[in-house]
């Protein structure tokens, strides 16, 4: 029996002690007209070998090169990193309610903290939630217990976010009365235009700014923040942590910094794995501490004065506030922090500079190489971080990646149902995962499948 | 600790750099060259306003560094893998590795969620037929695996109640009632979903109060949320009955699938009449736990709630399998995570499934159930109290240790630290609120008699340690990398991010 380890000799003994006959007799207190027969849509077990060999045939097939990014990246991810976290140790281990069975887990918790808090320039941050999009919603939620300037449930949200992670929040603020603004992006900057932000926004709890945004574009982070906090909203940064080795922290943003910062932490050494387990990390002042939501671990001394760690700030969850909690949440990405944090131990700064860096220049070339290319143009002269938006003239994009795909090239994200005012546009991201060869021959599978479509609609 | 004469090196002395947080080994110039691509000149791209003025602070130390520093800080847990982890209502089972290894297959790691669904079908395939499987074993119609936690599980179905009952226009109904034993995560989410909570009482022999549940229903009620087998680990035998009063009241009915285990191919969640469950992969379907995730809540429905259903979920149109989104299903209730959840958990739990197989899935309630039942037994007969002794366990149990907190003051709490100098992960402790000084005792499936007695007989020592020298149990425990930790202080000198200038 797979997993079970019960002899014969065991269930009897264990049988006789209870004083049952059988097994059976133990589901006696379940009516029953309640019970079923056999699962007969359920295939038949399958032993290990068995298993490894439809896996192995399920995980077969074309690995074709990958230029789409929207949210999930591709970076090299160190072999101890998964190594380690898949210790049993760390794998099989559970919430650390037995701080002193726990401190593992716990110790690296306050080390992803601290990490995270000197990677966004914040004061605090919480042990992870599921992923950046609920992450974002979250943050909304955090920002209009905080904000006790404003009575509104109004937040800003601006086109150039994530439109996925704009989704997200919707489905889950919204039976909370939270109504989610719009805020309009230039066309031809791909970025919000801090001048025609309203003189008068009226009563708003938050402002949400991507940095870099969903088009790869820098946002003026600097001048949206102060203009946020002019008029009472709380900023709320949804940012990619690779960028930030690179980009100034959203702490630093501005006059005041940022209040809440939220994002994607899937680049820090997390596989793609067609979706997740991902992790959304959250971030914070001191001052609003208390109004975050998860998970968070502190440091103290044990009864002999040793230094040890504990989870703290519980009267916040939900196993003790119940109805009154600030979130539902349960739990963290234990296992996908565990790889964050040994990702960013093992780059240190200068080495997550270095790969921020390179795939931003990545981009740099493959937009400059696509440019060249008849019918090919960007979409936007903006700085950008290591995405850029490309348009296709007298093509569709969905023709366009399709061919690719046929040339083994995934060409992008297709931004056309997003973002029908640009066209024909495809998001495109090359990591420093990418060599020089890789984006000739993007732009080679490009080049000729443009000529051949634009060839047979002429 | 000790005196040992063989010993004269203090515990400060053994090694001590080896402890501290990775930061304390941090020197400035350290790099893993092997890691990062090499230095470039930042580009002019990008204005100076908004470039990083001074590199964060991260450690700099070696990979053989970072790699002992971590290994060594695995060693500090308790884990399945290490000790016998008996946490009622977590459902601490053997982790297959085939699970991991096989769900860590390059193919499936490499492939991008936005990757066109025609490069990715055989990862594809086993989303489908998870989907399929989980709605046989539970009885529901269909299944959405997206929500990525049982607590987003949950939101994702009183979510969906508040929509069906908005679609037909019946705005009147405002609260949700859930039983005072009910997980802490049932009354938070029902509050996310717009809801008052109104709490009922579990009668004395562990079934809800169904007179308080009479009085409690109304036209104001959108629904329950219930758990069955329930919190304080029995079966709920009047299920139809209350399904047929919240029904019959216009209310649906939300099943906590925290417990599913114990009924794993016995009884299912859709045939007791519920509309809408949740399901923790990390639990009944081996997942990792983590360390606290990622776990993976799959919720099913009914045949009402079906258009609501979370987004994305796995369509076949043939051969070929596809992404269902909000196009497909206009009345969604929408899309939870950027993505499809946590996929890789999801792989996990299906090759789970796959070894288990029909035959495999009945025997984990028979064996769950068994442990159980045993425990609770020898338990009794060692002379410790069960909260309800006239009920069969199902797939865990409650005792109470109300009786040891008054006579000798040693609470459940002094009993669960000293079980881990036994080597004994401590059951759950205080859960449910409404049995005192409580242990939820859950020994799952894949443990054998030997370490159920282990367990039984360390109990029975420490009452005896309990009855001659209590102080000494107070203050444990004594083998760990900490002794009891200060929780006030935790708080009150908040200290959750290192600082340079600190004392390490």
């Amino acid at each position: 029996m797979p997993f079970i380890p019960h002899t014969k000799t065991d269930v009897k003994q264990m049988l006789a002690s209870i004083g049952v006959s059988d097994v059976e007799t133990l589901f006696d207190e379940i009516p029953a007209e309640l019970r079923i027969g056999t699962l007969d849509k359920v295939p038949a077990g399958l032993n290990e070998m068995e298993m490894s060999r439809l896996m192995h045939e399920r995980a077969a097939g074309p690995q074709p090169l990958c230029f789409i990014g929207a949210g999930a990246y591709e970076h090299h991810i160190p072999a101890a990193i998964w190594e380690i976290v898949t210790r049993g140790e760390f794998y099989s281990a559970y919430t650390p309610y037995q701080a002193e069975a726990s401190q593992g887990t716990l110790q690296l918790i306050y080390e992803y903290q601290s990490m995270m808090a000197h990677l966004t320039g914040m004061e605090a941050s919480n042990a992870s939630l599921y992923d950046g999009a609920s992450g974002l919603a979250e943050a909304v939620l955090m920002a209009v217990r905080a904000n006790r300037k404003s009575k509104s449930k109004r937040i800003l949200m601006p086109a150039t976010v994530n439109p996925t992670y704009r989704a997200v929040a919707q489905t889950i603020v919204e039976n909370q009365g939270i109504t989610l603004e719009l805020v309009d992006y230039q066309l031809d900057a791909g970025c919000i235009d801090v001048a025609s932000l309203p003189a008068e926004p009226g009563d708003v709890a938050a402002f949400v700014i991507p940095q870099p945004n969903f088009f790869g574009v820098l946002e003026d982070v600097n001048a949206l923040t102060d203009w946020a906090h002019a008029h009472g909203m709380l900023v709320i940064a949804t940012v990619n942590p690779t960028s930030l080795a690179l980009l100034t922290p959203p702490g630093e943003w501005g006059e005041q910094g940022a209040d809440i910062v939220c994002g994607e932490g899937q680049p820090l050494g997390v596989p793609l794995a067609g979706g997740g387990p991902y992790f959304g990390f959250m971030c914070c002042n001191l001052k609003h501490v208390r109004q975050m939501p998860g998970r968070i671990v502190g440091r103290t001394v044990d009864a002999d004065g040793k230094p040890g760690f504990a989870l703290t700030l519980q009267a916040r969850e939900q196993h003790i506030r119940r109805s009154k909690a600030t979130s539902n949440i349960c739990t963290n990405q234990g296992l996908v922090v565990a790889a964050a944090t040994i990702y960013m131990a093992l780059l240190g700064a200068q080495g997550l500079n270095n790969v921020a860096n390179r795939s931003h220049q990545n981009t740099q070339s493959l937009s400059e190489q696509m440019s060249t290319i008849d019918g090919v143009t960007m979409a936007f002269a903006s700085p950008n971080f290591h995405e850029c938006v490309i348009k296709f003239d007298g093509a569709a994009a969905d023709d366009v990646l399709n061919a690719l795909m046929a040339e083994g090239v995934l060409g992008g994200f297709n931004l056309t149902n997003d973002y029908p005012e640009l066209g024909e546009a495809v998001l495109v991201c090359a990591t420093e995962t990418k060599t020089a060869s890789d984006i000739t021959a993007y732009r080679d599978a490009l080049s000729k499948v443009m000529s051949k479509l634009k060839g047979g609609a002429a | 600790m000790s005196n040992d004469m063989k010993s004269n090196i203090s515990s400060q002395d053994i090694n001590s750099h080896q402890d501290g947080v990775i930061f304390e080994k941090s020197h400035s110039g350290r790099s893993n060259a092997c890691q990062a691509p090499r230095e470039l000149a930042t580009s002019s791209v990008i204005p100076a306003s908004l470039l990083r003025k001074s590199p964060p602070l991260l450690p700099e130390v070696s990979e053989m560094q970072a790699v002992r520093h971590f290994t060594r800080l695995s060693q500090k847990n308790f884990s399945i893998d290490t000790h016998f982890y008996p946490l009622g209502s977590c459902t601490m089972k053997y982790n297959p590795r085939a699970c991991n290894t096989l769900a860590m297959l390059p193919g499936f790691l490499n492939y991008h969620p936005l990757a066109p669904v025609e490069t990715g079908q055989g990862f594809m395939a086993c989303m489908y037929e998870l989907q399929e499987m989980l709605k046989e074993v539970t009885g529901m119609k269909e299944v959405s695996l997206t929500p990525m936690a049982g607590a987003q599980g949950e939101f994702a179905g009183m979510a969906m109640i508040r929509a069906y009952h908005d679609a037909r226009g019946d705005s009147a109904r405002c609260e949700v009632i859930c039983p005072d034993a009910a997980h802490g995560t049932n009354p938070a989410t029902a509050v996310m979903c717009g809801y008052k909570v109104k709490e009922i009482p579990t009668k004395a022999d562990g079934d809800i109060d169904i007179d308080a549940l009479k009085e409690a229903i109304g036209p104001q009620t959108a629904g329950i949320m219930l758990t069955n087998p329930s919190t304080v680990g029995v079966f709920e035998r009047r299920i139809t009955e209350i399904a047929q009063i919240v029904h019959d009241a216009g209310g649906l009915l939300y099943y906590d699938g925290a417990n599913l285990n114990a009924i794993l191919g016995k009884v299912r969640p859709g045939d007791m009449g519920f509309d809408v469950i949740h399901m923790n992969l990390h639990k009944t379907f081996s997942t990792p736990h983590g360390g606290g995730g990622p776990g993976a809540g799959p919720v099913g429905v009914s045949e009402r709630l079906i258009p609501f259903l979370p987004v994305p979920m796995v369509g076949c149109d043939g051969e070929q399998y596809r992404w269902l989104t909000k196009k497909d299903r206009p009345q969604s209730i929408g899309q939870l995570s950027a993505f499809a959840g946590n996929a890789g958990v999801l792989m996990r739990a299906y090759i789970y499934a796959r070894l288990l197989g029909r035959e495999g899935m009945p025997r984990i309630a028979e064996y769950s159930t068994l442990n159980a039942n045993y425990m609770m037994v020898e338990m009794q007969k060692k002379g410790f109290d069960l909260a309800f002794p006239s009920r069969r366990a199902t797939h865990e149990f409650i005792v109470t240790l109300k009786r040891q907190a008054k006579r000798l003051d040693v609470s459940a709490m002094d009993f669960a630290k000293r079980l881990l100098d036994y080597g004994y992960h401590a059951p759950t402790t205080y859960f449910p609120l409404l049995v005192p000084e409580c242990f939820l005792i859950e020994p799952t499936e894949t443990e054998d008699k030997d370490t159920l007695d282990g367990f039984i007989d360390a109990m029975a020592k420490i009452q005896h340690e309990a009855e001659t020298q209590a102080d000494m149990v107070k203050a444990a425990p004594y083998t760990l990398p900490s002794r009891r930790l200060d929780d006030v202080r935790a708080a009150r000198e908040l200290d959750i991010v290192w600082q340079p200038n600190e004392q390490g």
